[in-house]
């Protein structure tokens, strides 16, 4: 594996230094010159990062291969500066078992373009009756620490007090799609002014909000970590942030496109738009920037959810929801976060050291000396249009088609191999590292 | 006007033309032979991808009556039973010739992705899609409102009829379920744009979140509605029978009680206020038949009129021609 030495680069947004890799670690440049001559990489201009860690995302393997593999979704968070990536629940089979997370998990070192830690289901088959072998999960070879029925909203109170309390043993987190059913039956958009005229039926921000409400109230009670995924509404981020100022041990979410789209969109009926949490209004919009930049929303999830041509290109009712968004996450949360006063150093926050953190990625969210050399470049200034057919995942639903970007991604190190390369991907990572071989 | 998809984006110099031409059209019925020649050749697809005879059998008159071929296109027992996509089904059609596409679905939206997507190039006339739109239906309705606020005979021929008004100062309300109801929001868009003043009487649950930003004012209690407006027409709308079990009011009997055109509630109005409804009716549910059968309902003529509107649609859209002078 060759060693590289990355010249000039901003690092953190905080001045230009060097940075060199050896033996996939960040390492010391002095280190470098004693041995191999390293590949140098004038990086002039470009701003280094951690690299970018995704709490939630759809590789959809096994089961929707023609949605997305785990090769082609990791080269996707190759291509988007990620460099461990967490891939949910609901897949066909479900990940309920240990044997399913471990095979997603050795589908993730197969393909070696990033760390695929797999997210277990909370119940069995997601279906809300009976907890899933959370410690069977926790203790095999994928070490699963995330737990989540993703798309399914732990509806049950008792059996999300059990999941709370029970994951403790391994300080687990489980990560809730805040969602009353009965509150979205047959919910089609964002309840609102627009659905009204529109005669969809609406998705009330308050089937969000009181799940959020009960489950701060039981993680509170009993003392766990609760993540809330894709926080999508005012409400719901007062709410988070009242019970952040009480101390309880909640985490949250945002996505990019909640960041920066609204139901205004759904008037064109293309199911592009179409998605759950469904895009909310602009004042939803306002409130979700502001927790991002004042920390009560800890992460940027992305939610990437591939879907075959052919669950989008249909009426509204009948399409799919979801979209994707790991090739472009950083450069939409670059855009969003630009009337604020949000650094590069709260970008690394938000896309790397947080969800590091919370998910217990142990080598990734970190520059310092010593880590793994998990690390991303980006170009701040190099204006760019989206273009959804030339990115690496399989989804082509990217609602941010023929949209101006400023930020490029340029390069991806994973664990000291440059998978991703002034743009282009490369090859996997020789050795398909991962944390899990110390 | 390429499409006709709903009535919000419709002008009112655009709604009024087409009731117009419409008036122009109730003159057919009266020569010997009920057509025109306007649209021979041309191929009409009515493709229904939800049950609806009546509209559908309203539309393929108004075809027929400008000598336009007819497909019907019904998606039970059809392809789209056995999976095919709507894209696959609009393509099929169109190879076979469409001129335009009269289209009728369960999903809001759904008449308008079909004109977006460029997957076909005809017109495409939404023949009412989920709780969004029922353009034609608000068009008939305005259409039968106008000729009879009028003075004029409600449906039929009439040489001199009422052209280039709107319906201003018209005092209208719609009651009922306005929630799942695509005539209540075509209707709400069309008759504010002619100039009406729209009332909407509708238990709260069976109004939209967000109603309050339509231009419209808002009744939960039918009686006091009754009490403070001289209403110029009452447009009753039909309740769904799946709606009875979802908790959206109690039960049949109370609704009836408070949201329905009883014989008494009719008694009580003023003897000029008509009634309509865009049917199929619940009898003895949303409307009694003392309303139903009264001298003041204009159902019929609503019936009636519609084929004269879907002729003027058609008409318009399919020549790009304004008004129709032999």
């Amino acid at each position: 594996m060759s060693n590289h030495l990355i010249r000039g680069a901003n690092v953190l947004g905080q001045g230009r230094a060097d940075i060199a890799i050896k033996d996939g670690r960040i390492v010391d440049p002095e280190l470098l010159t004693a041995g191999d001559p390293p590949e140098i990489i004038a990086a002039d201009g470009l701003v280094a990062l951690p690299g970018l860690v995704d709490m939630h995302t759809h590789l959809r393997e096994p089961g929707k291969e023609d949605a997305e593999t785990v090769l082609t979704g990791s080269r996707s968070a190759a291509a988007g500066g990620f460099t461990c990536v967490h891939a949910m629940a609901n897949t066909a089979p479900v990940a309920d078992t240990a044997g399913v997370v471990e095979q997603v998990h050795r589908l993730g070192r197969e393909a070696g373009f990033t760390e695929v830690v797999p997210v277990g289901a909370v119940t069995i088959g997601l279906e809300g009756r009976q907890l899933a072998e959370l410690g069977a999960m926790a203790r095999s070879a994928a070490r699963v620490r995330v737990f989540s029925d993703d798309g399914i909203c732990v509806s049950d109170p008792l059996l999300m007090r059990r999941a709370l309390e029970y994951v403790k043993t391994f300080d687990g987190v489980i990560a809730q799609h805040a969602q009353e059913p009965r509150l979205t039956e047959g919910a089609q958009m964002n309840e609102g002014v627009v659905s009204a005229e529109l005669g969809l039926p609406g998705w009330p921000a308050v089937a969000e909000e009181s799940i959020i409400a009960r489950d701060v109230l039981l993680a509170e009670h009993v003392g766990s970590r609760l993540h809330i995924c894709h926080v999508s509404t005012a409400g719901s981020v007062d709410i988070i942030r009242w019970a952040k100022s009480r101390g309880v041990r909640v985490t949250a979410e945002v996505t990019p496109h909640h960041l920066m789209l609204t139901d205004e969109l759904v008037r064109s009926f293309d199911p592009v738009y179409k998605v759950n949490p469904p895009l909310r209004t602009d004042a939803d919009v306002q409130a979700l920037r502001e927790a991002l930049a004042d920390g009560t929303i800890d992460v940027v999830g992305t939610d990437h959810a591939p879907h075959t041509a052919e669950h989008k290109c249909s009426e509204w009712t009948a399409a799919a929801m979801g979209m994707v968004g790991m090739e472009t996450a950083l450069p939409i949360v670059v855009e969003a976060m630009n009337d604020y006063d949000f650094s590069f150093g709260d970008l690394a926050r938000v896309m790397s050291e947080a969800p590091a953190r919370i998910t217990g990625a142990s080598g990734h969210g970190s520059l310092e000396v010593g880590a793994s050399a998990n690390l991303v470049l980006i170009d701040p200034d190099a204006p760019h249009r989206i273009v959804p057919s030339e990115h690496a995942t399989k989804g082509r639903n990217n609602p941010f088609a023929g949209l101006e970007v400023s930020t490029r991604i340029t390069d991806t190190f994973f664990y000291g191999h440059r998978v991703l390369a002034e743009g282009r991907l490369t090859t996997p990572h020789p050795a398909g590292a991962s944390w899990t071989e110390k | 006007m390429r499409h006709l998809l709903d009535t919000s984006s419709l002008s009112r110099a655009e709604a009024i033309s087409l009731l117009d031409i419409a008036e122009e059209m109730t003159l057919v019925s009266e020569r010997e032979v009920k057509k025109l020649p306007v649209l021979r050749g041309r191929t009409v697809v009515n493709l229904f991808f939800e049950d609806s005879t009546r509209t559908r059998l309203s539309f393929e008159a108004a075809a027929k009556r400008l000598s336009a071929d007819v497909l019907n296109f019904s998606a039970k027992g059809s392809s789209v039973s056995k999976g095919e996509s709507l894209q696959d089904t609009v393509q099929t059609i169109s190879a076979m010739g469409a001129d335009a596409l009269v289209v009728r679905h369960s999903g809001s939206g759904t008449p308008h992705r079909l004109a977006h997507t460029g997957w076909i190039d005809v017109p495409v006339i939404n023949a009412g899609d989920g709780t969004h739109e029922h353009p034609t239906q608000a068009l008939l309705d305005a259409f039968t409102l106008r000729r009879a606020l009028g003075g004029f005979p409600a449906s039929g021929a009439v040489k001199d009829g009422p052209r280039g008004l709107g319906l201003d100062g018209a005092k209208v309300a719609i009651v009922g379920d306005i929630l799942h109801s695509r005539v209540a929001r075509s209707n709400v868009h069309l008759l504010a744009r002619l100039g009406a003043e729209v009332h909407l009487i509708a238990p709260p649950t069976l109004l939209p979140w967000g109603v309050e930003t339509w231009p419209v004012r808002l009744h939960y209690d039918f009686d006091q509605a009754l009490r403070g407006v001289d209403f110029e027409a009452l447009m009753m709308l039909r309740v769904q029978h799946e709606r009875m079990h979802e908790s959206f009011f109690p039960n049949e009997r109370e609704y009836a009680r408070l949201w329905g055109l009883s014989a008494a509630r009719l008694d009580r109005l003023p003897t000029e206020t008509f009634i309509m409804h865009p049917g199929p009716m619940n009898r003895g549910f949303e409307i009694s038949a003392a309303a139903a059968d009264s001298d003041r309902t204009l159902i019929l003529d609503q019936v009636e009129n519609g084929v004269s509107v879907r002729m003027a649609v058609l008409y318009r859209l399919l020549t790009g021609q304004e008004d129709h002078n032999e």
